[in-house]
């Protein structure tokens, strides 16, 4: 691999960047390997560059059937932040936020991780104590993230309004300092390059089109649009195609896709430092090192595999960021777009081996799987390596929804009384 | 916003007049008490999220307040068909053929 | 004068109506009518801006909105201030302020322009590959370096004291775009008698007949034809036409959205007017007339101020009566500049030359330009452009040899392509024609047509005949069929096909030049090669790493220009490569014009109970509870809230509190299988209940989690007045309508929200019969008669009543129910009788104490979805006789029947003077290290004036095995002791409640 640096920059300034080798090859895929991996986004990607990496895995192909992270990780808002409730979410998501750390560098490819500060507001009593609990189960899990009063908050993020005669006045904010935001297609570069210079063959424009299981039930390879290729370990990691992939093994998931709408405005001089979410009024907003103001809406209402959603939606987000930042009224809607999101019934992620042997899945992970995709990635694969979970992503079963140990973050937010 | 026929008011009426809920024909067990846990999950968890046409429950809360079902395609987001609780699935052939029908 | 560069007799402007606007801090004069850049340009000002990366200073491209160079500050005041505006869209207005963008100190000496001498270290995705080391630095040094770099113009500062506005419609025939095409489509829509919304995102009809001047229509030059019809549009009742109005987003089922621009050309804009407006049309038919976007020529230092897009130099000159230059190059692969440089010599600006890459130009055009003394290079290309702020010369490449030729203004033509972006976002697949090299409109995925220009149309005879038979076929497919003869003659258009995409002949895989494609994210075509080279081999990769369409103009004029090279350098065909997909919106729209009217007051409009006039009087603060405004407490003169809240939990229990309950759910239940259903729905056994009592319910999710609680009064046999918590009003209406129509249909029960019916005046608290007794008619008051737990029907101060006897304090109590409208009389009855015995307001935080001090639970404070009947205490709460219920299968899955589930307890400080944070996090052993093993969490917890300690409600693991144990809370400064104990923690045995 050709190291990243300064000065192989300037090396190659010299002679027109000539001599740059390609970031990932595309191989023609082989007829077997010992680990395929369904779904080049970054989880899938990472996937594989830590089965190569860490656990000495080399024959491993990765099927795209469009273009690298062309799914959720080239559409999502690129928020990270880890100050999840359960000690089951803050685990995973703590565990990626450590290797967020240093994912530039393990990677040699500079994924721009920015630890601006994740602010999740407070606009009523409700919130607060929500967000409360969260802060002192966070500090005892080690999580940082620590409460703002108003005035700390507006003074972390100065377009915000504070004002106490807005219709949801801000009581205060959680802040997680070390949540940020990071670059979301250099993650799926970065990987890709990382896994390709292992020798995981990337396979582009490759859609798999059936799951072949044999006579004792485990899989032994997929029906592809290039052919079959054989492999006894078969990860899927398709997001909103998750169901479909994984009923081609079989195997019925507790799953449902939604569309889910973004929207960057046109590009500005900085003006807003840090990430801020409102889980009352519905908004996330932060801006990217373009300037442009990235704007997270919600779902639409219906499940569905066309990412393109109402108007409406995006129409209540830009309601409540005009709300709490009354001074971008004037700014415009460049670009919006949609991607589908996959969600479990707990809203937490499948990250498991199946009833199917060699079969495992990695999904569910509904809204913010972005945030995840290191931590997602390693422990993936450490559960393909050793056909076991990581103790980590081992509570995030399929079979908890037949116990009933649902990790459910979204019930844990309750409702107003 | 989509459009959707409400087999009740008889009237195409837009998607916020409207809750959505979830797959439809997903009988509750008139045994609750006696499934077995599998039993239990298939009915409240497992979902069948279809790519293509999907059953599903359509409620017209800010109208006459119905609960119905539609067939509706997720790829194109088209409505194939509307129809009252307690009917029976359509005849997707039929559906398919007439294309953008109500 | 409104500029040196106007010229006399040309364009359309009325040199009288002079409109003077700023600059850069300098006055300027242009026309009414005037863009900013037309007037700019009619005073010789080409230098507009400075571009993103490289901060070279940039001219204005192009007439319209796909103008990628000059964005603008534009205001009016400090509030009316608007960053990244394109001086090709915004009009003159007297008085307008305009700036120039991301340059610094001034536009025309930018210290950020040294970036363009470092422009070989910042080739595409450079980014990518360093800013690594050390790490701390990304974040520290080199990302704030970068931000400060980036951006275009600069935010506004203050809140927007501009309004917007909303219309929907429903129409037959939607027709985007008012040039020949849908003009033509729209007159045959209108006279076969469908309803007509014509609009267009210029000030005016036309389209390209605003610069095309030859074109006849009907025997009429082709722009005041434009203008005739438009007008006889306008006039027709069954027609909107509007002008200034962006077709930007094509939605799900022929849902259009539009954003009409009101008052931003205008000097001294009525107050009343919005700014913009928002039209969400739904059409029968919508009819693209989208026209065609002129793409420029990819050669070295193409982005010279000074050089624009031929039909852009065409529209100044015929439209604005300006001239880009005195002395204007033209470099084409087609036809269609050659009108431009003929309209300019026949203006009288000399035309050195016209450079065509072509062998030979289209039939007659040699001869033209030999007339108009013009020299034709054919066979040859411009590889290069002088004159940094201004081109001064071009180096022209031929069968001459390589000659350099002094010009003041260049313009180019590569060729043009069709606008077939909402066509896309309607979800439709373009299609690749291979013969004139265009991405076409495919299939029609929704109902939709594109007609002319945008579907690749070339002849505007074909174009009008085409529209027109589009149009009556909307109107027919709309069920519109009036008798419709009409015809329209039009020729002398340019000719729109042919040309190039990718870079020039000199511009290359081997040159070293930079050649633009991307003008505002200065992308050059070395980037796109490189970006092939490192293995970006799809479109979407090579438009994500080198940025290339990502800019405020969506790479209107790049876009075709990026695939061909990318193409090239891989050496395929352009659909191989692929097209990206178009998203909305078709141009950048304003925020507030999206969101309209949802601000302020109607971003959501509160809730106010039939009370919240008379709390007000009584000085309540209100809280938010979901949507509504419940007063929160009562403070009196010095009190704060801390001494607010003790004074009415000490006057309730020792006298009595008054406290309005409205906002709690209530839903009338009715029918003779009324209890029956109940039994479904509740855990609670129902038909045993006496008409006239009430009982405690709890409902359960399927999942067996509680989902509501709340009191269920029995008014009669088949009656029942139930009531849920504040926020789960709807939720609970909702949940009991799906059982009963699609689980339970054969149960005869109707289901009505009373929740809005009913005011609720609670009485609380030892003196609570004395205070409504002089009040209340025919109900006999007295414990015997009516004790805890009824309710009974008759009337209070005259008006119809159900009076509750509960209690939510554990004091004796009632909640009188009266019809709404009588809510506010009653509740000052009540309180002139309350006042003088001593009794007082209470708001939700006594209510809240109160309640906690007895144990009682609130949903969705002390449990959170994930909490059984059994966790929180209430087992008692299930029948054990019934044969089903919601929620009876989910409870019995084995982690819900596991031992350690955490369980709902009350917690005892070890001082009492200490109240614990509701949140807290509770521990067996504090001092172990993190990740500590928690037990679970303080979900209430209050300063308790009546037990004179702090109390707490807390879920702890195996919680009710607990009791007695010691166990702690760590907090940031200390760690907390506490008592494990019941959840009562005042009058213990509930005796007070019968008082």
């Amino acid at each position: 691999m050709r190291k990243y640096s300064i000065f192989a920059v300037a090396r190659e300034a010299m002679r027109g960047h000539k001599g740059w080798p390609k970031q990932w090859t595309s191989p023609e895929p082989k007829k077997q390997y010992d680990v395929v991996i369904i779904g080049g986004g970054g989880h899938g990607l990472g996937t594989a560059y830590y089965l190569a990496s860490k656990h000495g895995v080399r024959n491993i192909a990765v099927l795209e059937k469009g273009w690298l992270g062309g799914g959720n990780t080239g559409r999502n808002t690129t928020i990270i932040r880890s100050n999840y409730l359960y000690d089951e979410s803050a685990g995973l998501y703590n565990h990626a936020i450590k290797l967020w750390g240093d994912l530039s560098q393990e990677l040699n490819y500079n994924v721009m991780y920015s630890a601006r500060g994740v602010m999740m507001l407070a606009h009523n009593v409700h919130d607060v104590q929500g967000a409360q609990r969260h802060i002192h189960a966070n500090r005892l899990n080690g999580v940082q993230n620590e409460w703002l009063t108003p005035e700390q908050a507006k003074a972390y993020c100065p377009p915000l309004n504070i004002s106490q005669t807005a219709r949801y006045p801000v009581m205060g904010a959680a802040l997680q300092r070390v949540g940020g935001v990071a670059r979301h297609d250099a993650v799926a570069w970065g990987y890709a390059r990382g896994a390709s210079d292992l020798g995981v063959d990337i396979i582009q424009n490759c859609e798999v089109m059936g799951i072949k299981r044999g006579s004792n039930g485990a899989v032994e390879g997929v029906e592809t649009t290039r052919g079959f290729i054989g492999s006894k370990k078969v990860g899927v990691v398709a997001a909103g195609h998750s169901s479909v992939l994984m009923q081609m093994a079989g195997v019925r998931m507790p799953l449902e896709s939604y569309p889910l709408q973004a929207l960057v405005s046109e590009p500005v001089k900085p003006v807003f430092p840090c990430v801020v979410m409102s889980n009352t009024v519905h908004a996330y907003i932060s801006q990217s090192d373009k300037g442009e103001l990235v704007i997270g809406a919600g779902t639409d209402q219906y499940t569905s595999y066309s990412p393109t959603g109402g108007l409406h939606i995006i129409s209540h987000t830009l309601d409540a960021i005009c709300e709490m930042f009354p001074i971008f009224t004037r700014m415009k809607m460049l670009r919006s777009w949609g991607g589908i999101v996959d969600v479990t019934p707990d809203r937490s992620p499948i990250l498991a081996k199946t009833p199917v042997p060699g079969l495992y899945v990695n999904c569910g992970w509904g809204t913010g799987g972005f945030k995840a995709t290191p931590g997602s990635a390693d422990v993936f694969a450490h559960t393909i390596a050793n056909d076991a979970p990581h103790s980590i992503n081992a509570p995030f079963t399929l079979e908890r929804f037949r116990t009933g140990r649902l990790i459910d973050e979204a019930a844990a937010a309750a409702v107003a009384h | 916003m989509l459009l959707i026929y409400c087999p009740y008011c008889q009237e195409e009426r837009p998607e916020l007049e409207f809750a959505h809920a979830g797959e439809a024909h997903i009988a509750r067990p008139t045994n609750m008490a006696d499934i077995s846990d599998e039993e239990f999950e298939t009915f409240f968890f497992i979902r069948s999220n279809p790519k293509g046409l999907a059953y599903e429950r359509w409620r017209h809360v800010h109208g006459c307040g119905c609960f119905f079902n539609a067939v509706r395609d997720t790829v194109s987001d088209k409505f194939l068909a509307t129809y009252k609780t307690g009917e029976p699935k359509p005849d997707i052939d039929s559906l398919t053929k007439k294309g953008d029908g109500k | 004068m409104s500029g040196a560069n106007r010229i006399a007799g040309a364009g359309r402007l009325t040199p009288a109506r002079k409109v003077r606007f700023m600059f850069d801090g300098e006055i300027y004069t242009g026309l009414e009518g005037d863009t900013l850049a037309s007037a700019l340009l009619a005073n010789g000002v080409h230098l507009m801006g400075r571009s993103f990366k490289y901060h070279r200073p940039r001219g204005v491209l192009g007439a319209g909105s796909e103008e990628p160079n000059a964005l603008m500050d534009i205001s009016r005041d400090s509030a009316r201030r608007q960053p990244n505006v394109r001086a090709t869209v915004q009009e003159v207005f007297e008085g307008m302020r305009a700036g120039s963008q991301n340059r610094w100190p001034s536009l025309a000496f930018d210290v950020g322009a040294v970036n363009d001498m470092l422009s070989p270290m910042f080739a595409a995705g450079f980014y990518y590959k360093t800013f690594m080391w050390p790490k701390v630095a990304w974040q520290k040094l080199y990302e704030p370096f970068i931000r400060g770099a980036a951006g275009l113009g600069v935010a506004p500062d203050e809140p927007d004291p501009d309004h917007y506005s909303s219309r929907y419609e429903h129409v037959d025939v939607l027709v985007v775009g008012a040039g020949v095409a849908g003009l033509s489509a729209a007159l045959a829509a209108a006279m076969s008698g469908a309803s007509v919304i014509l609009c267009d995102e210029q000030a005016g009809a036309g389209g390209a007949l605003r610069y095309d001047t030859d074109v006849t229509i009907d025997g009429d030059n082709g722009y005041d034809w434009a203008q005739n019809t438009a007008a006889k549009l306008t006039a027709m009742d069954n027609v909107r036409v509007l002008t200034r109005t962006t077709a930007f987003g094509y939605y799900a089922q022929n849902f259009v959205a539009l954003c009409e621009r009101v008052t931003d050309h205008l000097s001294d804009p009525h107050p009343d007017l919005p700014r913009e407006r928002l039209w969400q049309v739904r059409a029968q038919k919508v009819v693209l007339a989208t026209g065609a976007i002129e793409r420029h020529m990819v050669f070295a230092d193409n982005d010279r101020p000074g050089i624009m897009l031929a039909s852009a130099a065409r529209a100044y000159l015929n439209h604005y009566g300006v001239a880009v230059g005195s002395k204007v190059g033209v470099y084409t692969a087609n036809d269609s500049a050659y009108a431009a440089a003929f309209d300019l010599a026949r203006a009288g600006v000399s035309v050195p030359a016209i450079v065509d890459t072509r062998d030979a130009p289209g039939e007659g055009l040699l001869s033209t330009a030999a007339d108009l003394g013009i020299d034709v290079m054919t066979a040859s290309a411009v590889v290069g452009a002088k004159g940094r702020r201004r081109i001064s010369s071009m180096t022209v490449e031929g069968g001459r040899g390589k000659t350099q030729i002094p010009v003041d203004a260049l313009i180019t033509s590569a060729g043009w392509t069709p606008a077939v972006h909402l066509y896309s976002q309607s979800r439709g697949k373009v299609v690749w024609d291979p013969e004139t090299e265009r991405f076409l409109p495919g299939d029609n995925v929704q109902a939709s047509v594109s007609v002319g220009g945008c579907n690749g149309v070339t002849g505007l005879q074909e174009t009008v005949d085409e529209a027109i038979a589009a149009g009556r076929s909307a109107a027919l497919g709309a069920g519109k069929s009036k008798r419709l003869s009409l015809r329209i003659e039009a020729a002398g258009a340019i000719d729109w096909s042919g040309g190039m995409s990718g870079s020039a002949r000199g511009a290359g895989a081997d040159s070293t030049a930079k050649t633009f494609v991307d003008f505002q994210n200065d992308v050059t075509a070395k980037d796109i090669r490189l970006a092939v080279r490192e293995g970006m081999h799809s479109i979407e990769h090579v438009k994500r790493f080198t940025t290339n369409g990502m800019a405020s103009d969506q790479g209107k004029t790049s876009n075709i220009h990026g695939l061909a090279i990318a193409a090239e350098s891989l050496g395929r065909q352009m659909p191989e490569v692929g097209l990206t997909t178009f998203r909305p919106p078709y141009t950048p729209v304003t925020y507030g014009a999206i969101v309209n009217h949802s601000r302020g007051k109607l971003f959501d409009p509160a809730r106010k109970t039939f009370s919240h006039a008379w709390s007000t009087k009584q000085g309540a603060v209100f809280e938010d509870v979901g949507n509504w405004k419940r007063a929160w407490y009562f403070p009196r003169a010095g009190e704060d809230m801390h001494a607010a809240v003790s004074r009415e939990c000490k006057t309730v229990r020792e006298t009595a509190g008054v406290f309005d309950a409205s906002t709690l759910g209530k839903i009338e239940v009715v029918g003779p299988d009324a209890a029956k259903f109940l039994d479904l729905i509740y855990t609670n056994g129902w038909q045993k209940l006496a008409p006239g009592r009430c009982k405690y319910g709890i409902m359960l999710r399927e999942d067996g989690f509680i989902y509501d609680d709340g009191v269920v009064a029995r008014m009669a046999e088949d009656r029942f007045h139930v009531t849920t918590t504040t926020g789960g009003a709807p939720r609970v209406l909702n949940h009991m309508e799906d059982y009963l129509q699609t689980e339970f249909p054969d149960l005869d029960v109707w289901l009505t929200s009373t929740t809005e019916q009913w005011a609720v005046i609670a009485v609380q608290g030892p003196k609570a019969r004395d205070i409504i007794a002089p009040l209340v008619e025919g109900i006999d008051l007295s414990n015997d008669a009516m004790p805890h737990m009824s309710v009974r029907e008759g009337k209070i101060c005259g008006a119809p009543t159900r009076l509750f006897r509960v209690s939510f304090t554990g004091e004796p109590g009632y909640e009188i129910n009266v019809p709404a409208h009588y809510g506010q009389a009653v509740l000052e009855a009540v309180w002139k009788q309350a006042e003088p015995l001593g009794a007082c307001a209470y708001g939700t935080e006594t209510m809240h104490v109160l309640r906690a001090e007895k144990g009682f639970i609130i949903v969705g404070q002390d449990t959170d979805g994930t909490v059984t009947p059994h966790d929180a205490g209430l087992g008692w709460a299930i029948a054990k006789s019934k044969p089903d219920f919601v929620g009876i299968r989910g409870l019995k899955r084995p982690d819900l029947v596991a031992g350690g589930r955490k369980q709902l307890v009350g917690l005892k400080t070890k001082n009492p003077e200490t109240v614990l944070e509701e949140g807290a996090q509770i521990v067996a052993d504090p001092n172990q290290p993190t990740p500590m093993t928690m037990l679970g969490h303080v979900t209430s917890s209050y300063w308790s004036p009546n037990c004179g300690r702090s109390i707490a409600m807390a879920l702890v693991a195996g919680g009710q095995d607990r009791m007695g144990d010691t166990l702690y809370v760590p907090m940031p400064d200390r760690t907390i002791e506490v008592e494990v104990t019941g959840m009562v923690f005042f009058d213990e045995k509930g005796e007070r409640v019968n008082g």
